[in-house]
């Protein structure tokens, strides 16, 4: 008992939380960007991947680490508007979209990856993003550790989830996307475009989860491996539910699952030689199934999401 | 401007000229990437069609790599007809694959007439077995079942490789985590000497008749196609919506769980945590490409077979990576869905004259 106490006494398991999170700040963002506007997006595990893989080579290639930045989501924002152009305005199923999306967008960063590094063995190294010394606030005893040294990305992701709710809740941009999730006929009666607003979020949207795949490759680890995302994208569209579509409340599941996660973790190193480790690794999983049990009675859905809004026709 | 006119019923003729279409525009895509490899395209596509085409070793392997396709195409065909969104395939298959190995390396013995069709009951159920959590989890408190079957396919793997490294490890495996070998008794015969071709391609064209029948000719059948079309309609008609939801899930899960049973008792011998290389995704494009249609799955996993089969046997003699045939297999879905608007609508710049009626 006082040994997970001292789990949670721990700087490291705070700041371990915190890095754990961030990937799915970016990616639950970005998500219910797109999903507020009406669109649900599963290109998102396939994203991660393609935003991993362009923000790795640009840096490897020498765009520094701003450039891979840039890079990722440049190519997130890519694929997205793949996905974007075969929903909105062709209408197509967004669910199966979504998934070839992942499949293209995966097997076509394997594949460059490979044409650039035919037999390489152990991935190639870049350097990395290196927690940021924050004057005064990092030098906290306690709270500067675990909270305050964190790469630049994760401070780029508390920004977004600020600047989302911002844009959601306090602008007329804002209203319009959410408008146009729940009754896209309404938006285009005041002269609105429905295509634009949707396009235009699912392309940003999909821009912002890439962000989580390049901190993956840039900051949590400093090379590519293949099936690194593992998963991490279905776990967004999970959290986003668990959210109601909420930037705050997105920021507070994703800091939730990863303390969780930087716990069981812990946990491990001192139960771990009674339980194999597979079940704690299941964890992650089996979390994001039991958030959406938990809020799947009172989930209040976008009204269109899923409903494909054709001008004129209705 | 341009319009889309829906169209009415359409031919069968149609429906087969979209997937020629998505199909070969794939291939033609795909060019872009295969030119940035520094590809001849010309010379890659012909390697690949002499590597799956091109020998009788090459057409049995081809045929091999579809069993399991067709098998986990009409998983997601039965289930999206319903509009059932299972995503869970590669699980399902690993889950057959497990109780295959469960049921087929001892746990009970007896003639090969005893233990194939138990293998195979056993392979089925589990697959249906792990596709009833995520249905009754949608009929029952409103679940969303396409991030649940996704998050499922990774605890299934993960409790693959725990039982691999632990209870159901092979002891003369040199710690290698690997089941033990099915018995003889257990294994699904080959079709021929010297070739890897078994069993599981007769199971697989059984069972694409069998949901035919089933979808063409049962009420069962019209009751999927009925919930798929419109669920609330259908409920308002008196069909019962949940227990199709959960009979085509079972169903669902039982085909994909029949594609671990081959790959496992058929194939390999014995099962191991990379059994699949994706089937079960795959599964989704043979499942769009065929346009949901039982016996078009069929034609659609010989053609992405075709696509592994031959990319790989092109990686070999070229040095350009196999990851080319997943890419050309993604590209297939994205196309076969934009073909697809072909299908149902009558695309019409504005201005023209309005198309009279489409003839019936």
């Amino acid at each position: 008992m006082s040994d997970i106490l001292e789990i949670f006494m721990s700087a490291s398991f705070w700041a371990a939380a915190i890095r754990i999170a961030t990937p799915l700040i970016f990616g639950v963002v970005g998500a219910l960007i797109c999903e507020r506007s009406g669109v649900l997006n599963l290109g998102i595990e396939g994203i991660f991947t393609a935003g991993a893989m362009a923000g790795w080579m640009a840096v490897w290639l020498g765009a520094g680490l701003w450039g891979g930045v840039l890079v990722a989501a440049l190519a997130g924002g890519f694929f997205g508007l793949i996905h974007a152009v075969l929903t909105v305005p062709l209408g197509l199923s967004q669910h199966v979209s979504g998934i070839g999306v992942t499949l293209f967008a995966t097997s076509l960063s394997y594949f460059i990856y490979r044409t650039a590094l035919p037999d390489v063995s152990s991935p190639p190294r870049i350097e990395a993003f290196q927690p940021l010394d924050i004057p005064v606030l990092s030098d906290l005893p306690f709270l500067g550790p675990a909270l305050f040294q964190q790469t630049p990305l994760t401070f780029l992701a508390l920004f977004l989830v600020a600047a989302t709710a911002y844009v959601l809740y306090r602008t007329p941009l804002g209203l319009a996307i959410q408008a146009v999730g729940d009754n896209p006929a309404a938006v285009e009666s005041q002269g609105l475009s429905v295509y634009g607003l949707r396009m235009g979020t699912v392309v940003a949207g999909s821009a912002i989860m890439a962000l989580g795949g390049a901190f993956l490759t840039m900051s949590a680890f400093d090379a590519f491996f293949f099936g690194m995302v593992n998963g991490r994208g279905w776990i967004c569209i999970a959290l986003t539910v668990f959210a109601s579509w909420r930037p705050g409340k997105a920021l507070l599941g994703a800091l939730l699952f990863g303390a969780f996660d930087a716990f069981q973790v812990r946990l491990q190193t001192e139960v771990g030689s009674f339980i194999p480790g597979q079940v704690f690794l299941m964890m992650p999983y089996l979390l994001s199934i039991a958030a959406l049990i938990v809020v799947a009675r009172r989930a209040d859905y976008p009204r269109a999401l899923l409903v494909p809004y054709f001008r004129g026709q209705r | 401007m341009i319009r889309f006119e829906p169209r009415g019923p359409v031919a069968v003729s149609r429906t087969i000229g979209v997937s020629v279409t998505a199909a070969v525009a794939a291939l033609v895509l795909a060019a872009i990437p295969m030119l940035f490899a520094g590809l001849s395209v010309l010379d890659a596509y012909v390697l690949m069609i002499k590597g799956a085409w091109g020998s009788m070793f090459a057409f049995t392997e081809m045929l091999t790599r579809a069993s399991p396709l067709i098998l986990t195409g009409l998983a997601a065909a039965v289930a999206f007809r319903a509009k059932l969104w299972n995503i869970g395939a590669e699980g399902q298959l690993y889950a057959g694959a497990l109780a295959a190995v469960a049921v087929g390396t001892g746990l009970i013995s007896g003639p090969s007439f005893v233990l194939v069709p138990a293998v195979i009951v056993a392979g089925a159920l589990a697959g249906g077995l792990v596709m009833l959590v995520p249905t009754l989890l949608k009929t029952r408190l409103g679940v969303d079942e396409v991030v649940t079957t996704l998050l499922l396919n990774f605890v299934i793997l993960l409790f693959v490789q725990m039982m691999l490294e632990g209870p159901m490890q092979d002891p003369m495996g040199m710690g290698w985590p690997q089941s033990e070998p099915i018995l003889d008794e257990a294994a699904l015969p080959k079709l021929m000497d010297r070739m890897r071709i078994h069993w599981g391609l007769v199971i697989a064209l059984a069972a694409s008749l069998g949901v035919y029948f089933l979808l063409k000719r049962t009420v069962w059948g019209f009751e999927i196609r009925a919930v798929g079309e419109n669920a609330a309609a259908a409920r308002h008609a008196g069909i019962p919506v949940t227990a199709t939801f959960i009979r085509v899930g079972l169903l669902s899960g039982a085909l994909a769980g029949l594609a671990g049973v081959g790959e496992v008792a058929g194939l390999k011998g014995y099962l191991t945590a990379d059994l699949s290389p994706g089937f079960g995704y795959s599964g989704i494009v043979v499942a769009m490409l065929a346009g949901l249609s039982p016996i078009g799955v069929v034609f659609a996993a010989l053609f992405i077979a075709s696509i592994f089969v031959g990319a790989d046997s092109m990686s070999r003699a070229t040095g350009v990576s196999n990851y080319l045939a997943d890419l050309i297999v993604a590209i297939s879905l994205l196309s076969v869905l934009v073909s697809g608007l072909f299908l149902r609508f009558r695309i019409r710049l504005a201005g023209t004259r309005p198309a009279r009626e489409s003839a019936k």
